[in-house]
């Protein structure tokens, strides 16, 4: 189990972030992903492994208007 | 003589103007002049603003204080220091002391950095009878200084139809009998550029620009100001609108056709600015991120704001059937890939020079199948995302051609469509429940996704001859009196589903999933606008805001923020739809949302022109000023307190069980948090419950919201509060005492 922005989601194994945010639909491009902390750059969105246990911030920078 | 290409084919289907040319033209006469010696912009202020009263024909040069510089700072603070000297506490939008003033701001016409040509227009809003501010781009705004003035005034109203111009090459000011029948922008500024430009070289007409409006705004409270600027490119001249608010209404009502500003005094150093180093600098900068960057982040340079159509889509915010829902199965038919394809990509689509991020996408060769001018090949401006949206889903509409030929007409009319696309949706959900049918419509199906009739409808409004088109464009407050008085319309339920607030119609994002963001439209200086807090993603999405403090403090500091850009006349996509590449990664997550390397840019780039030396924290406290000044405005003209901070329930959330339906799962976990078992009721009784937890937190939402902004329980700034600001100006001071109340004074 992991948690994405605060709410609980499953964890599977070779989960990377480009998984949660296909499963989440998080389809906006200025995204900032934070593992337990630690910034990953967007490049490496698509390779980043997601440990177990990981506390997950996925931040849509704001936009609009 | 070269031919404007804007209608691309042979003329002689269109307007009668076209036809005659030049010799129309020659027909107008002078009711009056001033001649003037151009002041040159000194670290971006020239010091002097001009008022021109078209109803007494007068003339009248003002000069800027550095106590007004320092209060005010330019643009829209500009705009309404003017306008509050102008105005009585009882003006009315119609009243001749009404004014539009026009004002770019000391950094408008940089050419260094992206996005610096914004004018903002001040007046009293037909719609809200309240002060409103609106921006557009195009070349008017530094033109106008460039020409000599930090702002316009334009008061009085006139016998007969006028054109007013400013020409600084010939030292004059001139009110003209405008030789106009038709009155519609693309013809009006079609032809002033041609009169205006030099014969001999097409290309002359980029120092002359205009504000036009249309026969819409003749006849509705929709009324846009278009400003132009001559596309080089295409040889045509191009629209951008300060579109909210009723501007173009009020332009009409004043019987003035155009404004015209005409300088060849234009360089990229222009504004005089005391560091011309540092801009290059930041500029350049600028540049190298959005040439490498944006087409993979936002794709600003192809698909201009539409690429937020399948975003918002995705997100359950994309305003869908009179914002009863955020998505549609068929939004993929108006995807910003289909729009990339329509619009002409590889040609320069900045609005003023100097803008990479040239998001000013056009759709060229469009044939219009509709209206006076069917048959005509024209280039239109956008869609952007706002008309992308509102003549889209939100009226039930898939069809990008349908979505074009209403911008087309919106522009060309003179109308506003973010709130004319509103105002119609509630207009279809009123006639699919039956509160208003066919007899009332003079004999319009208004069904969501009926495009003829809904384009139908469009024309009526412009032609100003059909009454129920003429209701409609009261906007949707008005509408509700008026569907009950006329046709009996159930007043309760169209309060529930008018989506608009103090008046104003609320721009294109369902916002009843984000408590910020009911502040972020509803909680507002001037109604639902989104240029002033767009949270959704903060607070929904990203859960950076879980208390109400939090809530409040970026409602404290997202409007003050955005409305320094209108106080220096900034377009704000360069801020934050681009970023620099490691802006994610540098910054803490709350700190990166602000994009702090931009935020330091306008620092530097606002030091460079005026040769003062502020900080990111004085930046907030200029615009704090003009933000709690216009706040008071509000309450001297009769409102600016809490009962005007209204939200409609849609904004709230589901107001009926189909829109319960669409998303039962989130919805039935929304009531579970706030403490209701949804088992065993009805979705009509679940809409019913949310939405009482929901008003309840609404409630203490503005609360904190007034509390954070130093605004009394009724949502007056504090005298406290002006003094901090050193606002306390003695006539603002004695309206904030003639309404305060001791009892409206929080205890600790």
């Amino acid at each position: 189990m992991i948690t994405v922005n605060g709410e609980p989601m499953d964890w599977s194994d070779g989960m990377t972030i480009r998984d949660i945010l296909d499963y989440k639909r998080y389809v906006f491009p200025l995204l900032s992903v934070w593992i337990d902390d630690v910034a990953v750059p967007r490049d490496k969105f698509d390779t980043t492994r997601v440990p177990d246990g990981s506390k997950v911030q996925v931040i849509h920078m704001i936009s609009g208007g | 003589m070269e031919k404007s290409q804007y209608l691309q084919q042979d003329l002689s289907c269109s307007s009668k103007l076209f036809q005659g040319g030049e010799q129309v033209m020659e027909k107008m006469k002078v009711l009056a002049e001033w001649s003037y010696d151009p002041a040159k912009p000194f670290r971006g202020y020239t010091g002097k603003t001009l008022k021109v009263n078209v109803g007494d024909m007068s003339f009248e040069s003002k000069d800027v204080s550095e106590d007004m510089k320092h209060k005010f700072t330019g643009g829209r603070g500009f705009g309404l220091k003017l306008l509050w000297d102008s105005v009585k506490d009882t003006t009315k939008w119609n009243d001749p002391e009404n004014e539009i003033v026009i004002s770019g701001g000391p950094l408008c016409g940089v050419t260094q950095y992206p996005g610096m040509g914004k004018f903002y227009a001040v007046f009293v809003s037909p719609l809200t009878n309240q002060t409103y501010d609106s921006n557009a781009g195009g070349h008017f705004g530094p033109l106008l200084k460039f020409a000599g003035w930090d702002a316009i005034e334009i008061q009085g109203k006139a016998k007969k139809d006028v054109v007013v111009v400013v020409d600084a090459d010939a030292g004059k000011v001139q009110i003209l009998e405008s030789p106009f029948d038709d009155v519609n922008a693309y013809t009006v500024t079609d032809a002033l550029h041609e009169y205006y430009g030099d014969p001999n070289d097409i290309n002359d007409r980029r120092f002359v620009s205009v504000v036009s409006s249309g026969k819409s705004a003749e006849h509705t409270f929709w009324g846009c100001l278009n400003s132009s600027f001559w596309d080089t490119h295409r040889k045509i001249p191009r629209l951008k609108q300060a579109g909210r608010g009723g501007g173009g209404s009020i332009l009409r009502d004043k019987k003035i056709v155009a404004l015209v500003v005409k300088t060849h005094d234009l360089s990229g150093t222009a504004n005089n600015p005391a560091d011309v180093d540092t801009l290059t600098r930041l500029g350049a900068k600028l540049h190298k991120e959005i040439i490498t960057l944006d087409s993979k982040q936002c794709r600003m340079r192809t698909a201009g704001t539409a690429h937020l159509n399948e975003i918002m889509n995705e997100y359950h915010l994309l305003p869908t059937m009179n914002y009863k829902f955020g998505q549609h199965p068929d939004a993929d038919k108006i995807h910003s890939k289909v729009y990339e394809k329509l619009y002409t990509q590889g040609i320069s689509d900045g609005c003023w020079y100097g803008c990479s991020m040239a998001c000013a996408k056009a759709v060229d060769g469009y044939e219009l199948k509709t209206g006076p001018l069917k048959g005509t090949k024209v280039s239109v401006d956008g869609p952007e995302y706002e008309t992308a949206a509102s003549f889209g889903p939100n009226v039930g509409v898939y069809d990008p051609a349908w979505t074009i030929e209403t911008n087309f007409y919106a522009d060309h009319y003179g109308f506003d469509t973010i709130s004319a696309g509103t105002g119609i949706a509630f207009v279809c959900e009123c006639f699919e429940m039956g509160l208003i049918n066919k007899k009332h419509t003079n004999g319009l199906e208004l069904k969501f996704g009926n495009k003829d009739d809904i384009m139908e409808l469009i024309h009526r409004m412009a032609e100003g001859k059909d009454d129920f088109a003429v209701t409609v464009g009261q906007g949707i407050h008005r509408m509700k009196d008026l569907f009950a008085e006329k046709y009996g319309a159930d007043k309760n339920i169209m309060e529930r589903i008018g989506m608009e607030g103090q008046g104003i119609e609320v721009s294109e994002y369902v916002p009843k999933e984000s408590v910020a963001q009911w502040g972020g439209f509803f909680l507002t200086l001037k109604g639902p606008q989104h240029d002033e807090a767009w949270l959704i993603f903060m607070d929904r999405v990203n859960k950076q805001l879980p208390t109400f403090e939090d809530k409040a403090e970026a409602l404290h500091y997202f409007p003050n923020f955005r409305t320094w850009f209108s106080l220096v006349g900034l377009c704000k996509l360069p801020w934050n739809d681009i970023e620099p590449a490691d802006n994610a990664t540098k910054y803490p997550p709350q700190e990166a949302a602000r994009v702090p390397e931009h935020v330091q840019n306008y620092v530097e780039i606002f030091n460079a022109v005026t040769g003062q030396n502020i900080t990111k924290e004085d930046l907030i406290h200029q615009a704090e000023r003009v933000y709690n000044f216009q706040r008071v405005f509000q309450l001297r003209l009769g409102k600016g307190t809490r009962k005007f901070h209204n939200i409609p329930d849609r904004a709230l959330g589901p107001v009926w069980a189909d829109e319960w339906e669409a998303r039962t799962e989130y919805y039935d976990n929304e009531l579970k948090a706030g403490g209701v078992d949804p088992a065993g009721l009805s979705s009509q009784e679940k809409c019913d419950k949310l939405q009482k937890i929901r008003r309840e937190q609404w409630e203490v939402l503005v609360d904190t919201v007034y509390k954070r902004r130093g605004w009394d329980k009724n949502g007056i700034p504090t005298v406290k509060k002006l003094k901090e600001l050193g606002m306390d100006i003695p006539e603002v001071v004695a309206v904030v005492e003639k309404y305060a109340k001791p009892e409206d004074q929080w205890k600790d």
